[in-house]
């Protein structure tokens, strides 16, 4: 019995979120109340995962992991979670949409990202996917009297609803091909004469590159992340793909490693075009949400670039990648949600004109993420694409370093238009002076550790290094 | 000595920007600013001489090499000079306060943030030259472009957008495929310390793309033709100081990067490449000088000049003899003083008529008399007339070209012919003649700091002119050293 408390974390979530949903049923408008429990679940659930942060533990006759690997991911959601809550609050509460149920049902989310995390099952892991990707539809359509995020909600839930149906497809194929559902007995039974599982493990990246929206399975990302309300685009752009991305680890890791020159190819090809598209299409956007969305496609192309290497040097790139991307997206979040003119937020890039004459603190950190996600050194958006490229080249794949280079030069294209329409222009409008200290606070966080990674970046690798020994 | 003094240099311009961001007043006080601005950047001076002084000018070693761990198994942190680098370092400590003093004349809005860029620039080029790391190189080498992109874009002309942004994708887009080449190489070698590599080897079939990766970025920084399309853009749009940065140290990075990376790491290579970069040089020597004829501009007569002496550069590191790498050295250190002087000079003009073009000026001599007498000076400088220090560039390097293949080095003495007919047919219509613009009449000559300024650099010109030695002793030994190891490996090659 004392190994159910390497399953604590998920029951105390589990149990404080049904907790948490009474006192906002009971109690009206109670949407502060809950969000602030929730600060407090979120910082105690961190805590209880670093104090055994190191241990590796089966459960649940294999089907439940818990090591390094998914305590990583655990707390990066949870503090990508943390920040996204911190930096909407305002926002949800000037738009009236400060509904209790936002913060509980992005928690509900979270618990199904741990459990996705931590399946080594493939029943399991269809629960937590499934667990996150309904409170996700119900998040985007949360704005309920808005035509537009009825829209992002619907379209979402139909195209969601697809994926999760071939991915649950391949998982049947892959189960009747192996002969079970845990994790490891089908990498035992997952091997290039059993074409079956080949069959399979191409409806399980379909499904996988949807929920991380890899090109060409992203259509409906510009169109959900324009559609819903911006705060819960913040957690669209953020969180559910830092766990896509530890499901892809795991799956290439575990069940499909015999594969690997099957999945290989799909998956450079999907990294390439993600690269490019996210370059490319980006530059005709006037719709700063939709640029993220761009911009958000192209960086998953990276991280898929690393996990498309198949060593243990490509799956760390891929995680020193999302990591620095969080920070990243969660500055540029903060930077989002402080463009507010005449009490309205705006969304368009030529809102942001001129600002730098009024804002200069907001312009500056902006100036540093934009460089940073273009990745010029110093900043850690670089060093990101470097252990990318390292791990890229190590394996000899030089076409993919070369195109995804020449991609960063295109994406940097769009990058310095923002900084040219915050910087360039001189037009003199301004934003209203708010003073939020969550969000000024995040804003600092983000841009101060993207500044100043250069000067330790072992810092990083030196966490990742321990995970990846599997 | 273990104290840090390469960190502390490259550090302290830096520290002087995070000072004036900190205590910011909101009064707007601009003098203080450039007083912290200007004390950084004299005291980096400072130090960059003591550094001259204190270097050991007769060892061929790296000296004040510092060492640490930085990304945990992969990438050690390594500074450290050799007798080339610590010009260039005090090239560079000795043009930033020029800047920082010029720009109080021209610079009229923003001047704190200008302040902030430029000191920021400094610490990256200071970095760049004191790198003995290909990543830590890379690092300080790309990090320029943002504030330079910012110099350009914020202060810059009226075209300034489109010039920031083809100086910035023109340069990234060379690089980054110098980034798959540092990373090719670590997988290669094992290491990206520079020395490391000197020593172990890089197997010569690798060596042929890899020259060409590294000469793509090299190639677009120094430019050469025909990349150097975004020079006279970013040139004449840029604002003075930013040009004079520009010029006088951005472009010189690349000729530095050949001298230290392309020779040491791919001798092989750089031996077979020879006639591609001789000829780019000749093009560019001959080419730009007949375009730079047609200019109506000053500043991009100025810039197309700067792509013509920069073929020099490239022609004299590829002869591989003494002559031809210490004068495209020379030549380098001389442009840096010469161009950036004659783009200051432009900018005291401009800031009186705020006009660039040729035509609106003729007959300054009448009204400017000093202004004329230093401009005579960096305009012959240019040419390279004995006694200036461009002759002793320009000598040295056809020197070497004269031993290494008879017909460039004719078609790089025709450049200078070239040369000396664009510069006085410049200062002709500029200076000479009867003062018919009536517009010019209420121009005063050069005030205070723009005399001091412009007389030092005439003097340094002047001096390095006649006693070219005070360089020249410095990067003997290094050059020695470069030369021997490079033929060393050639032949080691061919026996294998």
């Amino acid at each position: 019995m004392e190994n159910i408390s390497f399953f604590l974390p998920e029951i105390f979530l589990a149990v404080s979120i049904l907790m948490t949903l009474m006192i906002g049923v009971f109690l009206k408008n109670s949407y502060v109340l809950v969000t602030s429990i929730i600060y407090g679940i979120i910082i105690t659930l961190i805590l209880i995962i670093l104090n055994s942060f190191d241990n590796s533990f089966k459960l649940f006759s294999d089907s439940f992991v818990s090591n390094p690997f998914t305590n990583f991911f655990k707390i990066l959601i949870l503090i990508g979670t943390f920040f996204i809550l911190i930096i909407t609050q305002n926002f949800i509460k000037e738009t009236k949409i400060n509904y209790f149920e936002y913060s509980l049902v992005l928690l509900l989310s979270v618990l199904g990202m741990f459990i996705m995390v931590s399946a080594n099952d493939l029943i399991l892991f269809y629960l937590g996917l499934e667990l996150q990707s309904l409170s996700l539809y119900i998040l985007a359509s949360l704005d309920r009297d808005n035509l537009k995020s009825n829209e992002a909600g619907l379209k979402y839930f139909i195209l969601s609803s697809l994926a999760s149906g071939l991915l649950l497809y391949g998982c049947s194929i892959l189960y009747g091909f192996s002969g079970s559902t845990n994790f490891e007995i089908i990498r035992l039974n997952t091997n290039t004469e059993n074409i079956g599982t080949i069959f399979a493990m191409v409806f399980i990246l379909v499904g996988l590159a949807f929920k991380v929206s890899a090109v060409p399975f992203h259509m409906w990302t510009p169109d959900v992340y324009e559609g819903a309300p911006s705060s819960v685009t913040s957690f669209f752009a953020v969180v559910p793909k830092i766990a896509g991305v530890a499901v892809f680890i795991r799956f290439m890791q575990i069940p499909f490693s015999e594969i690997t020159e099957q999945w290989q190819p799909i998956l450079i090809f999907i990294s390439l075009a993600s690269m490019i598209l996210g370059a490319v299409a980006a530059i005709g956007q006037s719709n700063i949400k939709r640029l993220i969305a761009y911009s958000s496609i192209g960086h998953i192309g990276f991280v898929l670039a690393g996990i498309s290497t198949s060593t243990n040097l490509g799956y760390s790139s891929s995680i020193a990648y999302i990591s620095v991307y969080v920070v990243m997206n969660l500055g540029m979040f903060a930077c989002v949600f402080s463009m507010k003119r005449q009490g309205k937020y705006c969304e368009n890039l030529n809102d942001l004109s001129g600002i730098s004459k009024h804002h200069p603190i907001l312009s500056i950190s902006l100036l540093v993420i934009l460089f940073s996600l273009a990745g010029i050194p110093p900043l850690a958006g670089f060093f990101a694409k470097f252990y990318i490229f390292i791990a890229v080249i190590e394996s000899k794949m030089y076409t993919l370093a070369i195109i995804g280079l020449l991609s960063t030069v295109i994406s940097a294209f769009y990058y310095l238009r923002i900084i040219k329409i915050i910087y360039f222009e001189d037009t003199n409008k301004s934003f209203d002076q708010t003073k939020n200290l969550g969000i000024s606070t995040t804003l600092f966080l983000s841009s101060l550790i993207l500044v100043t990674f250069f000067l330790y970046p072992s810092f990083l690798n030196t966490i990742i290094e321990t995970l990846i020994v599997y | 000595m273990n104290f840090p003094i390469l960190s502390s240099i490259t550090l302290l311009p830096i520290l002087g920007a995070i000072f004036i961001i900190i205590f910011n007043n909101k009064t707007n006080e601009n003098k203080n600013v450039i007083y912290v601005s200007l004390f950084t950047s004299v005291v980096t001076l400072f130090l960059a001489i003591f550094l001259w002084y204190v270097f050991d000018k007769s060892s061929s070693e790296f000296q004040f090499v510092e060492e640490k761990k930085w990304i945990s198994g992969y990438i050690k942190f390594k500074f450290g000079i050799d007798g080339i680098s610590i010009l260039f370092i005090v090239l560079t400590a000795f043009i930033t306060p020029i800047c920082i003093i010029s720009c109080v004349n021209s610079v009229k809005n923003r001047l704190k943030e200008f302040l902030i860029a430029i000191l920021v620039l400094e610490s990256f080029m200071i970095g760049v030259f004191c790198s003995l790391d290909l990543v830590i190189f890379y690092l300080f080498f790309e990090a320029g472009l943002i504030p330079m992109f910012l110099i350009i874009g914020i202060w810059g002309g009226p075209k300034r957008v489109y010039a920031a942004f083809k100086f910035f994708l023109f340069t990234l887009l060379g690089s980054v495929l110098m980034l798959v080449a540092i990373i090719s190489i670590y997988w290669i070698t094992g290491t990206t310390d520079v020395t490391e590599i000197f020593s172990k080897k890089i197997p010569a079939e690798y060596q042929y793309v890899l020259w060409l990766a590294f000469f793509s970025s090299f190639a677009v920084k120094m430019p050469m033709w025909p990349v150097h399309t975004w020079l006279p853009d970013a040139h004449v749009e840029a604002p003075t100081a930013g040009s004079v940065i520009l010029a006088a140290i951005l472009l010189k990075m690349a000729g530095y990067g050949f001298l230290r990376f392309s020779i040491g790491m791919f001798p092989v290579a750089s031996e077979y490449f020879v006639p591609l970069v001789f000829t780019l040089s000749i093009i560019a020597i001959i080419y730009t000088s007949l375009v730079a004829l047609m200019q109506e501009d000053m500043k991009k007569l100025i810039a197309y000049s700067s792509v013509a002496h920069m073929g020099f550069v490239t022609l004299g590191i590829f002869t591989f003899t003494k002559q031809g790498i210490e004068g495209s050295i020379f030549q380098m250190l001389s442009h840096g003083l010469i161009s950036a002087a004659l783009f200051l000079c432009v900018g005291v003009v401009y800031d009186r008529m705020h006009s660039r073009l040729i035509s609106s000026y003729g007959g300054l001599v009448n009204i400017l008399p000093k202004y004329s007498l230093v401009f005579a000076i960096f305009m012959l400088g240019a040419i390279g007339l004995p006694g200036t220090s461009g002759f002793v560039g320009e000598i040295l390097v056809l020197l070497g070209a004269f031993q290494k293949n008879f017909l460039v080095a004719i078609l790089a003495s025709i450049g200078v012919i070239l040369g000396a007919a664009y510069m006085l047919w410049l200062y002709k219509r500029v200076i000479f003649g009867k003062l018919e613009k009536k517009e010019l009449n209420e121009l005063k000559d050069l005030n205070l700091s723009e005399g001091a300024i412009l007389f030092l650099l005439a003097g340094l010109t002047l001096f390095l002119g006649f006693y070219p030695n005070l360089i020249l002793d410095t990067i003997h030994v290094s050059v020695d050293r470069l030369i021997n190891d490079y033929q060393m490996n050639l032949i080691l090659n061919t026996v294998k």
